[in-house]
């Protein structure tokens, strides 16, 4: 692997991220499987960087999930974007961070068909009026929150605590970068670092010390996509794509995968359970699996929050053995300990992954 | 014990070159050296009496064990009644018929060897 | 600072000194004119100098551009030259050359070429990325020089080549065919097979496009003495394994299945495109471009070597993809349409 052949690439997609002011669009699903992730990501924003961060409560989901899973034609999914983009416009701003890569990848497209098809804009902005009485300005930059943290890498380093390093032997931690499929397959030029070799996540692997592992199946789909796992009869298919990336990337014992999309982290994190209890295959060390993290929650442990503020406990993969080797300390007592201590009761134990 | 969720891993329908098998093919080259001159223009199969009604390829048996799928390219060829009309438009010059036999003998002395 | 001013009398302007370029200037030394030939490079050649062999008779390619240079010692030469604007004047061209010089000429010979792809512009591929992929160039370099890390001191059991690279892909630019990558895909995997008998060697191609001299013969001596394999399919996606031998992905077409296999060396046919320089000469010339890019041709069937303008000719991939032998031809026809035109 020629290293200076990426940055060549990556010199030719690097795109304009503002630095500050943003509207923060939030995920429908990422509040659920990684419910502590975008507070981190406004906590490390607002408090340690002091950034300008607007989480409006009246926005919603941007109808991605139902566009990819072709129950709503894309003209509804148009208007719905639209709304956002009205609520922007009204919170006076003019930049709009998404914290889903669905999201992301479905406002750039309606904005690139709106580029192509300007009476298609026009019909929207009336099917808003008609709806909702709202108008709105195009937005001057859309950039995924991971770009966002992306710019923030450096001095999050400066600020960390940790680093991607294993403790008793001094290495960098090897780490598996996947990104979410509509982040950049469709639009190059709009992610950071283009699509075939992206830096946005091994550019914060690269800050924080970690080593990015490029193996075979690197630019695999993670196997959700939408309708494949949506629909039961599909999730065979699902599922293996998943032991297709798995299998691939086994070899380099990966210590740690990180992700910036909201379906990638849970179908890698859940599907080793599955392979676990179907195959009796397993991909960590000692029976474990390979912990899977949103970049906010890597973001979180190497600026030392405690991991189980940052949702740790919501994994189905143990993270505990990977702390370890960084050196993070945890109470393993308050794992399922919730707010105000209340206790959140533990889950049962798998018969073939190895977990607590 | 194995759990069963009500979905299972779909077997990857991928060729991997790494791993197929062909010494039936380099078998058939030693003994048919013409057999690498093929260039899949499908003139045999589409002349072929008993393609329509059988699914019989002469293209698809050297490409089948090519890739390793002997057992398919082995069905094909129980269909074939060596009519000879193959060889006669093969633009290449390959004597099909007799490349038939010939591999209907390295799969009889397989057979045997059983 | 005043440059001291040349005026060179019944000469005439070859841009270029590739083998289009050198071989006009001698078929024009030959009929009584002063060729000067203006190249933007160290030396003369072109694109073949760079290479070792040529099909289907596997000459020697640097005799040939040996012999061409030495067929033009009668000519003005005039190498890391470019030409820095031109006027015409009458029936004339004026022609000031970035050396100083200013050439009065009656005709001007556009022999500007080609450009190689470039194949890193094929990102799934990884050029430059994946240690153990190459191009069509590289390799031929390698034949020459014998110097090349992704081949020197390896194990090289299985060898692929890609054709198409930048060619006959709209994406990347070029919706052209460059005519000579699957020959010479075909001629390289003979070659590497003569170099490494036991190694096994896939050809990924959409279509054999075979259409010259013997290349047909060429083909079906690779299939037969030589046992290549030609997989229909276009190769969608490189990577590199943890033994650093690179994974190659393509649809095995004739089977309607994916197919995969693991290569120690990938040879990228990188095809013609035009040449930006032919390009900007072009708009400095008020020459038009064809719908392909290339240079505009007066008539693509009957007159491929004159411009629209009166006094500009053509010879070779300035106005298209060529083969050499193509190419050669041109200039001939090149040089006997300028002397045509001078006596007019």
């Amino acid at each position: 692997m020629i290293y200076q052949g990426k940055q060549k690439i990556w010199s030719d997609y690097q795109k304009e991220i503002p630095a500050d002011h943003w509207f923060y669009a939030r995920s429908c699903i990422r509040q659920n499987f990684f419910p502590a992730s975008e507070t981190h990501f406004l906590k490390i924003g607002r408090e340690l960087l002091g950034k300008d961060i607007c989480d409006n409560e009246h926005h919603t989901t941007c109808g991605g999930i139902s566009y990819h899973s072709d129950t709503i034609p894309q003209e509804t999914a148009m208007t719905i974007v639209a709304r956002q983009f009205a609520i922007m416009t009204e919170c006076g701003y003019k930049n709009i961070a998404p914290s889903c890569i669905t999201s992301f990848g479905n406002y750039t497209e309606i904005l690139e068909t709106w580029r192509e098809f300007p009476e298609l804009e026009a019909k929207v902005r009336e099917m808003l009026w008609k709806s909702c009485r709202k108008e709105f300005e195009i937005p001057e930059h859309v950039a995924h929150t991971s770009d966002i943290m992306y710019t923030w890498r450096n001095e999050i380093a400066e600020k960390a605590k940790f680093r991607l390093i294993n403790k008793e032997t001094g290495e960098p931690l090897r780490v598996v970068e996947h990104i979410g499929c509509h982040y950049s397959k469709m639009f190059p030029h709009k992610g950071v670092g283009g699509a075939e070799y992206p830096c946005v996540l091994s550019g914060m692997v690269n800050s924080w010390g970690g080593q990015v592992i490029d193996y075979p199946e690197r630019r695999h789909c993670c196997g959700f996509g939408f309708r494949q796992y949506l629909v039961k009869a599909n999730r065979g298919y699902s599922i293996s794509n998943t032991h297709k990336k798995f299998e691939s990337m086994e070899p380099y014992k990966p210590d740690m995968i990180i992700t910036n999309c909201p379906g990638c982290p849970y179908f890698l994190d859940r599907w080793q359970y599955v392979i676990a209890e179907m195959e009796g295959r397993t991909y960590g060390e000692n029976g474990f699996g390979i912990p899977v993290f949103t970049y906010e929650e890597v973001a979180g442990l190497v600026l030392g929050y405690d991991p189980w503020d940052l949702g740790l406990q919501l994994h189905q993969v143990a993270v505990e053995p990977l702390l370890d080797k960084i050196g993070i300390e945890y109470d393993p007592k308050a794992k399922y300990l919730g707010l105000n201590e209340k206790d959140i009761m533990k889950p049962g134990l798998p018969e073939n992954l190895r977990c607590f | 014990m194995a759990m069963n969720f009500g979905f299972k891993l779909c077997p990857s329908s991928a060729l991997n070159l790494d791993k197929i098998d062909t010494s039936l093919y380099d078998k058939l080259v030693e003994m048919e050296p013409d057999a690498r001159i093929c260039m899949a223009c499908g003139s045999c199969s589409a002349t072929c009496t008993a393609s329509q009604f059988s699914g019989m390829s002469v293209r698809k048996v050297l490409l089948d064990i090519q890739r390793g799928k002997e057992k398919e390219a082995a069905a094909m060829l129980r269909n074939c009644m060596l009519c000879g009309k193959c060889t006669m438009v093969c633009p290449r010059g390959i004597n099909t018929r007799h490349l038939i036999l010939s591999l209907c003998r390295i799969y009889d002395n397989k057979e045997e060897q059983k | 600072m005043l440059l001291e001013l040349k005026i060179m009398k019944d000469s005439i302007v070859i841009i270029g000194g590739g083998i289009a370029g050198l071989e006009a200037a001698k078929q024009l030394l030959t009929l009584g004119y002063t060729p000067i030939i203006v190249e933007k490079s160290d030396h003369l050649g072109g694109h073949v100098a760079g290479w070792n062999r040529l099909f289907p008779d596997m000459a020697p390619a640097q005799e040939i551009v040996a012999k061409m240079i030495k067929d033009v010692e009668g000519a003005n030469i005039f190498l890391e030259t470019e030409i820095i604007s031109s006027n015409k004047l009458g029936n004339t061209y004026i022609v000031n050359l970035s050396n100083g010089v200013t050439i009065r000429t009656k005709a001007i010979l556009i022999a500007t070429g080609f450009e190689l792809f470039d194949a890193h512009k094929k990102e799934e591929y990884g050029y430059g990325i994946y240690n153990q992929v190459m191009t069509n160039q590289d390799l031929e370099k390698w034949f020459n020089t014998s110097v090349d890390s992704r081949i020197g001191g390896k194990e090289i059991r299985k060898i692929g080549f890609v054709h198409c690279v930048g060619s006959r892909d709209v994406k990347a630019g070029n919706s052209q065919c460059s005519k000579v990558c699957c020959v010479t895909a075909i001629k390289q995997a003979i070659e590497m097979k003569q170099e490494f008998p036991d190694a096994e060697i896939y050809c990924f191609y959409m279509d054999l496009r075979l259409f010259g001299k013997k290349y047909e013969d060429f083909y079906i001596n690779a299939q037969k003495d030589y046992g290549i394999h030609f997989i229909r399919g276009r190769v969608s996606e490189v990577s590199e394994n943890i033994e650093g031998r690179l994974l190659v992905k393509a649809e095995d077409t004739l089977s309607g299945k994916p197919l995969k296999v693991t290569l120690d060396l990938l040879v990228l046919m990188a095809g013609m495109v035009c040449n930006q320089d032919g390009s900007k000469m072009a708009s400095m010339l008020r020459l038009e471009t064809d719908s392909d890019g290339f240079l505009r041709s007066k008539d693509n069937v009957c007159n491929i070597v004159e411009s629209n303008r009166h006094g500009i000719f053509y010879a070779g991939a300035c106005t298209g993809t060529k083969t050499v032998p193509e190419t050669i031809s041109e200039a001939r026809a090149a040089a006997l349409m300028i002397h045509n035109y001078i006596n007019e």
